[in-house]
């Protein structure tokens, strides 16, 4: 039990997938405008991670060396179609702005690598806890930056404006703002890491 | 006589040249500009500039503190530094644009990098250019010379760009001066007073400013009219930015070429985007972005213009 609750947390703080792997930069860099936005890809990667791990640490034993990539692929995209298809009836706004990122959770390199470097090689509820931590992590790290975007790039959070007469800063808002909170994260992170040892 | 014969290692002369001091010589050299801006424009745009250097000051300050570095904040560079970003405002900003502007130019566009010498990009164009990406609205609103209150005028490249036919603008007036514009940019003649004092010194080469702005003054004279052949070259010289960012930004040594033949692909990067970005680009004028594109493409230029060792083939 001990273990299962070591490969929940890690993907949390120890393996962030996004400030310590830093894997799956595209949807963050894209989607991390505003938090609802964050939430809702946070939920669905979430949700592809927890289904693919489980899936392919089940079948693992079946699949064929050379072809498991394809088999990972496969697996990783019938739960994206599943997600897509919820969000299109159940929440059509969220599916609009989030657009063509949704689909494209297929090539996220956190589904793949944890597919790739911890479901197929371990147990059933291993892989499980994995999923769920890394998914949970990714969720917090989105919501950390769109927070963080939406704030200053248009003074609100969720819809709320926050200060009265605060001037936005556009360029948060903008791909290149993206870019620089997510540096800047990684940075603090880094030294947060460092500060420790 | 004594001190000079040391016996050591080679070189054996030095020149009495330190930072500080070059940095200061440019402080100097950039005064000229910040004078006639404060005669076009009045006095905001002397507060305008205090207050870029103060912030940049400070957040050099705490940041060295901060990161436990050498405090160098007197030598100047960080003066420059905001006195450069200061002379890219209009003079009409409200105070916390220069401020905010100066401490992302030293903490995002040098600090983070090292500090100086470390940095990729010239820091004052990178604050330049987060203040215009997140508040174009304070950007691009410029006071009407001599009027001293807040009557907005556009620039001339901005009323080019609208496809304005310009209202009667002569070539002197562009040259001292007398335009819509940001506080250091518009008076030529003293921004060429400050970049003669420079090259007296030896402290910038002729490379890159001669030829980046002979090549932007050639392209709008080949493509900047209807005609091929009928550009308006001098227009394009004496408006915007471009003397200010050829003789005071695009020979910032940091980020720019080491070698001669280096600074002239620099120059003449530089002078083709320029023109580019005025004649077919989004923006009116387009020197800081062509700056900082340039910066970027430093060390590859570094790369395939070294120098041959002597006695190597």
């Amino acid at each position: 039990m001990k273990n299962l609750i070591k490969e929940f947390t890690k993907g949390i703080i120890k393996e962030n997938p996004t400030f310590v792997l830093v894997l799956g930069l595209c949807p963050t860099l894209a989607v991390s405008v505003s938090v609802a936005n964050g939430i809702g890809m946070g939920i669905a990667a979430t949700f592809v991670l927890l289904g693919s791990s489980l899936i392919v640490s089940l079948v693992r034993d079946f699949i064929p060396d050379k072809i498991r990539i394809p088999c990972y692929i496969v697996i990783i995209a019938t739960f994206v179609t599943i997600a897509e298809l919820c969000m299109k009836a159940y929440s059509p706004a969220l599916d609009r702005s989030l657009g063509i990122y949704v689909p494209l959770i297929v090539v996220n390199c956190i589904v793949l690598g944890r597919a790739e470097a911890f479901a197929c090689k371990n147990n059933l509820a291993s892989a499980f806890w994995d999923g769920l931590g890394m998914g949970v992590g990714f969720t917090l790290a989105l919501i950390l930056i769109s927070a963080i975007r939406e704030f200053l790039g248009s003074g609100q959070i969720l819809g709320h404006t926050l200060l009265k007469g605060f001037e936005p800063v556009f360029v948060f808002g903008m791909p290149s703002g993206a870019l620089l909170v997510i540096g800047l994260l990684l940075g603090f992170f880094n030294l947060l890491k460092n500060r420790k040892i | 006589m004594k001190n000079r014969l040391i016996v050591s290692g080679s070189p054996h002369i030095h020149k009495q040249e330190s930072v500080p001091r070059i940095m200061w010589t440019v402080v100097l050299s950039t005064i000229p500009a910040g004078i006639a801006g404060v005669i076009i424009f009045g006095l905001n745009a002397l507060w305008v500039t205090l207050v870029a250097v103060i912030a940049a000051l400070l957040t050099e300050t705490i940041f060295e503190i901060w990161t436990k570095n050498k405090i160098t904040v007197l030598d100047g560079s960080a003066v420059i530094t905001g006195i450069l970003l200061a002379y890219n405002l209009p003079s009409n900003v409200p105070l916390w644009l220069p401020a905010v502007g100066a401490v992302f130019s030293i903490a995002i566009g040098k600090q983070v990098f090292g500090g100086l010498g470390q940095n990729i990009f010239n820091p004052a164009l990178v604050g330049r250019v987060f203040l215009m990406a997140s508040w174009p609205k304070y950007m691009t609103s410029f006071v009407r010379p001599f009027s001293y209150d807040a009557v907005t005028s556009a620039t001339p490249l901005a009323a080019l760009k609208e496809g304005k036919i310009l209202e009667h603008i002569s070539y002197l007036d562009l040259f001292l001066g007398k335009r819509g514009g940001c506080i250091g940019e518009v008076c030529i003649l003293a921004l060429l007073i400050g970049a003669a004092f420079l090259l007296y010194k030896g402290y910038i080469s002729w490379h890159i400013p001669v030829t980046y702005v002979f090549t932007t003054a050639v392209f709008t004279y080949v493509f900047g009219a209807k005609q091929l052949f009928q550009g308006d070259w001098l227009f394009h010289i004496l408006s915007g930015g471009l003397i200010l960012g050829a003789f005071f930004m695009a020979t910032d040594y940091v980020a720019t070429p080491l070698t001669a033949k280096g600074q002239i692909i620099f120059g003449v990067g530089c002078g083709l985007l320029t023109a580019v970005i005025r004649l077919w680009g989004g923006y009116p004028e387009g020197a800081s972005y062509a700056i900082l594109m340039m910066n970027a493409a430093t060390p590859f230029i570094d790369r395939y213009t070294k120098n041959r060792i002597y006695g190597t083939k």
